[in-house]
């Protein structure tokens, strides 16, 4: 607060209670799918109806819990699957890219890094779109052409894979290109000096120098491609992943089993932010 | 710099990934789209290039009424969501200190880490006919039977704000964190009060946050599908709902494309538009 500025009572305590409401309309979603996860009835909603963990354990219908629910189980398979080939490809990606932005000068280069840019102001749902044409052209072309089938680039994973890909590259490039912007080059010169080749210097000390950022990148990368809705909807297929087989359950109206993995979601969320902060207060130490 | 020739191979190397990146999955279908967007079929297996396509959207009152009105919930979702994150930001950024304000800041950010379905959950739990929102209504005996909250356009609103906030929570308090106390102490030292500080010495210097926020927030609310679909029911009319019933549902892909395309060019107007504004660069704002 600055002191130095006379501001009545009744208007820091107007402020204060206003600030409160915020948080409280934070919160209360997120509360409120937690708590209902231990409600004893079939819906999520009130009364309520006392504890239990059947939504979480109870292994038959129709209180069908997380732990026995193929469906669910399912869908979390199929999206650790696309998550980790996300963060895998764009951390590799963007690392490329951040040495590439960072360390070289070439033709176009900033056609090409507003390009690199782009993804992010595009509408998620319009990068799917245009993702599953282009596929379904090259797909088409292919075959009457060579005669050859691409049955991997029809609708499914792989096109998952490459639509989550192709927004969270920009991401990680950011994130590992702020870091390596503030390495000290005389380090790794100092490498070369004594006798490493270019490939050893980068590799020993300007690699574990961006470990925070590929950590911090690589967290928000798996959580997005997780978390991701809108693009995958429009590539997806018969395997889907837990948004998509959520997204419908929601629709037909669900019992709090829906409520139990949100929150087995929300902690290991939880878990996975306060890595990502531990991490860049590491850095920040530097 | 002279290269050798190595070392341009090695450059060509370190590129490919990029190239790769932007052509096969950025540009190239988006050419695509936009051909497959003026074409037309005129009888099986036959096409023509025209613009039946953006003709039919125009000539569709549906078609263009959930464009506007896409457009128009997105700007009040922009607006609501400044107004609720400025003072919020404000308080973080300027009257708390040390551990208090980091605290509430990574509050700020916890929704933003939970998936959009969980959050869009919550708010139906609490909204709908037998919500707790309802259900507390009767018990109160404020109201006689439920009431359902769900599927109207006020529910869109809650969520899509809600969604956002972070987005404009974190732009805001970064540039307001900039701001040195000494400047809006002179401005009450020359005679001003709290409105004319934050009229005159406030909200220009926060500005840049304002339009990042801002057009961040727009874009996202126009894109989404999940929101207006889950609170809105059948009747949300989003735009990006009519995109996805040509693609999956009628498997009309030349008309789905064109309003895709038409999605994109709205949605590249606003940021353009509010950089330009703000004299800043997508360059600038981004990094």
């Amino acid at each position: 607060m600055i002191s130095s500025i006379p501001q009545s009572r009744t208007f820091r305590g107007i402020y204060a209670a206003y600030v409160s409401l915020f948080f409280i309309y934070l919160v209360v979603p997120l509360v409120v799918v937690a708590v209902f996860a231990f409600n004893d009835s079939l819906f999520p909603s009130l009364p309520w109806k006392g504890f239990t963990l059947d939504w979480f354990f109870n292994d038959t219908e129709p209180r069908l819990g997380v732990f026995h629910d193929r469906g669910i189980l399912k869908g979390v398979g199929v999206s650790l699957f696309v998550a980790f080939w996300v963060t895998v490809l764009s951390l590799f990606v963007g690392t490329c890219n951040a040495f590439l932005f960072e360390r070289n000068s070439f033709p176009f280069k900033n056609v090409l890094y507003v390009m690199a840019l782009l993804p992010l102001v595009i509408p998620g749902i319009i990068l799917g779109i245009s993702i599953l044409v282009f596929s379904n052209s090259l797909v088409n072309g292919v075959e009457d052409l060579l005669g050859w089938e691409l049955e991997f680039l029809r609708p499914g994973l792989v096109l998952v894979i490459l639509g989550q890909f192709s927004f969270i590259t920009t991401i990680s490039t950011l994130v590992i290109s702020a870091r390596l912007r503030k390495f000290d080059l005389s380090l790794e010169e100092a490498a070369l000096n004594l006798g490493a080749s270019k490939m050893t210097a980068v590799w020993t000390i300007t690699i574990p120098y961006l470990k925070p950022a590929l950590v911090g990148a690589g967290i928000v990368a798996f959580l997005m491609s997780f978390e991701n809705f809108n693009t995958t909807l429009m590539l997806v297929a018969s395997d889907s992943p837990l948004t998509i087989t959520m997204f419908d359950r929601l629709r037909e109206g669900s019992t709090p089993a829906l409520n139990a993995i949100s929150l087995l979601l929300m902690i290991v969320s939880a878990i996975l932010a306060f890595i990502s902060i531990l991490v860049q207060r590491e850095k920040g130490v530097k | 710099m002279k290269l050798g020739n190595s070392s341009k191979l090695g450059l060509l190397l370190l590129m490919a990934p990029l190239l790769i990146w932007l052509f096969a999955l950025i540009l190239l279908p988006h050419v695509d789209m936009f051909f497959l967007s003026i074409r037309e079929k005129v009888a099986p297996r036959v096409y023509q290039t025209s613009m039946a396509n953006y003709m039919e959207f125009f000539n569709e009152p549906l078609y263009w009424n959930t464009f506007a009105r896409t457009a128009v919930m997105s700007i009040l979702t922009t607006a609501i969501t400044l107004l609720i994150a400025f003072p919020i930001s404000y308080y973080i950024a300027k009257m708390l200190k040390g551990r208090m304000k980091a605290f509430l800041f990574v509050l700020c950010l916890l929704p933003f880490w939970v998936s959009e379905l969980v959050r869009t959950f919550g708010w139906m739990i609490l909204l709908r006919e037998t919500g707790i929102v309802s259900s507390t209504l009767q018990w109160m005996g404020v109201v006689d039977g439920p009431i359902e909250f769900l599927y109207t356009d006020a529910t869109i609103l809650v969520g899509l704000v809600y969604s956002s906030m972070l987005f404009m929570v974190v732009p805001l308090v970064s540039t307001l964190e900039s701001l040195d106390d000494s400047y809006i102490e002179a401005g009450y030292d020359l005679g001003g009060n709290g409105f004319t500080v934050l009229r005159e010495v406030v909200i220009p210097h926060a500005m840049p946050g304002i339009v990042s926020g801002c057009i961040v927030v727009f874009m996202l609310s126009l894109g989404n599908y999940l929101t207006p679909v889950l609170l809105g029911g059948k009747d949300s009319l989003w735009f990006t709902e009519q995109i996805y019933a040509q693609f999956i549902t009628r498997f009309n892909w030349e008309q789905g494309a064109a309003f895709g395309f038409l999605l994109l060019i709205l949605s590249s107007l606003i940021v353009w538009a509010g950089l330009k504004l703000s004299r800043q660069t997508l360059s600038e704002t981004m990094g």
